[in-house]
Formats: C-alpha cells, sequence, structure tokens
C-alpha cells in the first residue's frame, strides 16, 4: 500500500525541519529559561511563543514588558525587527498563490525558518506542495512552542553540557548559502546581500544595519534587474 | 506595568510582526507585479548572504579568542557543504564542531 499524498507530505516536511529541531529546541528553551529567570509563569512565554512567533523579537519583549509602558516603541521595534519578513512574503507571493484554505496559516507562520525551507523551492518526490509548505509551517511553530514550555518549565534542572548547540542556526544559513551559490550561474545577489549587508553591519552597528542593507540590496537587483532576467530565465 | 499593559504591548508586537508577514500578500493580491515577480525570484541568494551576516552580528561568544571557533567551524560547514552537498550533513557537522571547540579549547565560563 503506498502512502497518502498528506502523510508523505508530513514525512518529508519532519525530514527537512529536523535541524530546525535542533536549533529551536535550543533557542526556545533558553527563551523559556530566560523568561522564568524573569519571574514570568510559564504561561507568559507559551502564549508569546505562539502570537509573537519571532524569536529575536520575543527576547526584546521579554525584556521590554519588565520596564516600563511603552507601546508605541513595541510597535516600531516589531516593525524593525522583522522588516526582513517582507522580503519572505515577496519571494513566496506566487508559490503561496494557490493554497486555499492553508495560506492565511501560512503566511501567519513565515518565519526565518521556515522561509529557509520553503524559500530554497524543493519540495520532495511524492510530497503534495501545498501540505508540504503547512507541515513545514507547523513543525517549525510546534517546535518553538514545545521547546520554550520545557524551558519555562523544568529549564532549571537539565543535566547535559549544550554549550555551542546554538550555532546550528549560522550552520544553517551558511550551509544554505553555499548550497545556493552551488545552485546560481552567477552570484551577484549571493555576493551583493553578503557584501551590503557587511557594509552596513560595519557602517550602521548592530542595532540599525538590517534595514539600511534590505534598501541597498533592492537597490542592486534593481540595477541588476535588465542582466539578471535575462541570465536566470528562470525561478531561483 | 500591569497584566494588562503588558498584554497590550505584546498584542501591538504581534501586530507588528504580522504586518510585516501580511503586507506584501495584501499589496499584490490579484497578479503580481513583474517587478516584483523579478524581486521574488532573486531575492533568495541575497537572503541567505543577508542571514549569514545577521546571524554573526554579534561577533563571538568567547572573549579573547578573536573568533575562532566560529571561523573554523564556519569553514567546516561550508567545506562540508561544498564537498557532499548535503545540508543535513554540513549543518550537523560545523555544530559539532563548534560545540567542541566552545566546550573542550576555548572554554566559556557558565
Amino acid at each position: 500500500m503506498t502512502d497518502h499524498p498528506v502523510a508523505t507530505s508530513a514525512k518529508a516536511a519532519f525530514r527537512s525541519t529536523l535541524p530546525i529541531l535542533v536549533g529551536f529546541g535550543f533557542c526556545g528553551f533558553s527563551y523559556g529559561l530566560y523568561m522564568h529567570s524573569l519571574g514570568f509563569e510559564p504561561v507568559f512565554p507559551i502564549l508569546m511563543a505562539l502570537t509573537i512567533f519571532a524569536g529575536s523579537l520575543e527576547f526584546i519583549m521579554a525584556s521590554m514588558i519588565t520596564g516600563a509602558f511603552a507601546p508605541l516603541t513595541a510597535f516600531v521595534v516589531g516593525l524593525v525587527v522583522n522588516a526582513r519578513h517582507l522580503f519572505y512574503g515577496i519571494a513566496m507571493l506566487d508559490r503561496y498563490r494557490d493554497t486555499g484554505a492553508l495560506k492565511p496559516y501560512l503566511i501567519y507562520g513565515l518565519i526565518d525558518e521556515t522561509f529557509s525551507i520553503l524559500g530554497m523551492g524543493r519540495v520532495p518526490a511524492g510530497a503534495d506542495r501545498r501540505w508540504y509548505y503547512f507541515f513545514v509551517t507547523l513543525f517549525n511553530e510546534a517546535y518553538w512552542v514545545l521547546s520554550t514550555a520545557v524551558g519555562a518549565m523544568f529549564g532549571e534542572d537539565m543535566p547535559f553540557d549544550t554549550r555551542g548547540i546554538e550555532f546550528v542556526m549560522p550552520a544553517l544559513f551558511l550551509a544554505i548559502f553555499v548550497s545556493s551559490w552551488q545552485q546560481e550561474r552567477q552570484h551577484v545577489g549571493s555576493l551583493g546581500g553578503l557584501g551590503i549587508t557587511l557594509g552596513c553591519l560595519l557602517a550602521f552597528g548592530t542595532s540599525h544595519f538590517l534595514l539600511a542593507a534590505m534598501v541597498f540590496i533592492v537597490l542592486l537587483l534593481l540595477l541588476f534587474r535588465k542582466k539578471l532576467s535575462t541570465m536566470t530565465g528562470e525561478k531561483a | 506595568m500591569t497584566t494588562l499593559q503588558s498584554a497590550v504591548m505584546i498584542g501591538l508586537a504581534v501586530l507588528a510582526t504580522q504586518l510585516t508577514r501580511w503586507i506584501p500578500f495584501l499589496l499584490f493580491r490579484r497578479k503580481t507585479p513583474p517587478v516584483i515577480a523579478y524581486l521574488g525570484s532573486v531575492l533568495p541568494s541575497a537572503i541567505w548572504g543577508m542571514l549569514v551576516i545577521y546571524c554573526f552580528r554579534n561577533g563571538t561568544l568567547v572573549a579573547g579568542s578573536n573568533g575562532m571557533p566560529e571561523i573554523l567551524a564556519s569553514a567546516v560547514t561550508v567545506g562540508l557543504q561544498a564537498w557532499k552537498r548535503n545540508l543535513a550533513i554540513s549543518i550537523a557537522g560545523g555544530t559539532l564542531c563548534y560545540m567542541a571547540l566552545v566546550q573542550l579549547f576555548f572554554p566559556i565560563s557558565g
């Protein structure tokens, strides 16, 4: 008996998201533990993991809600910290177009790590594209929320040495960068993204570089539009 | 801060985050304009480069190491990917290498 396409998609999504399970296992755990150390009941980090669902902003909000009431700051910081998600939406516009009832959930959950898997554009053989998108998004969210809950509730008594495991996220993006490099015929985008972001980091510092980098990346890509359109002629 | 005030701030952070995810889909509901479709196809390569720098924005974890653990583990990750072309192997290899380095050779306190 062959597997149902939905089951095949779920299995494929689980395999694709294994590195995220490791990374989130660590990051969510640390986030839950951090909230616990600030004196919050577990329900706070768990609800924040579910609703904000953007790791770096959750850490920032954790420290903000221990300070003064600043609603406008919370909103603006949220926009600035997560502005990079605009890029993911633009890149996934056409692929998410025909996803029907799943679409609102896919958009709600379009985090860095989900984009890192779906943005590569490969859907494993035998999987249904739309269900694969759904399960990748769902599994990533489940890893994040569950590991946050474990960190918030049991974080204080973990027996093993996990120092250094946070490198799984940089390793993920590095490996994807190299993999994308291996598949492209020209490297304008890869080099531009790397060089511009590095330049902006050096020029503007850690808190402001990302927005500047996004503007310059778009300008660069628009500048090379003629050249890149004829050279690629296909979906990246 | 009261619980209600915390909830308001968290709610606004949620709204801001969701806006960044929904705006492209709300703006281009019917047809994707050609320039946006072009950006959608060329942006991913640039985004991977951007995210690599983003991950390393805070420099090194280990004071006084000059970033050696990060440099070595990154080299292992890139090397494995170039050689084996398998994401899982590259990610696992790079991470295990980094864990060994910071636990055995460049100990961080705590």
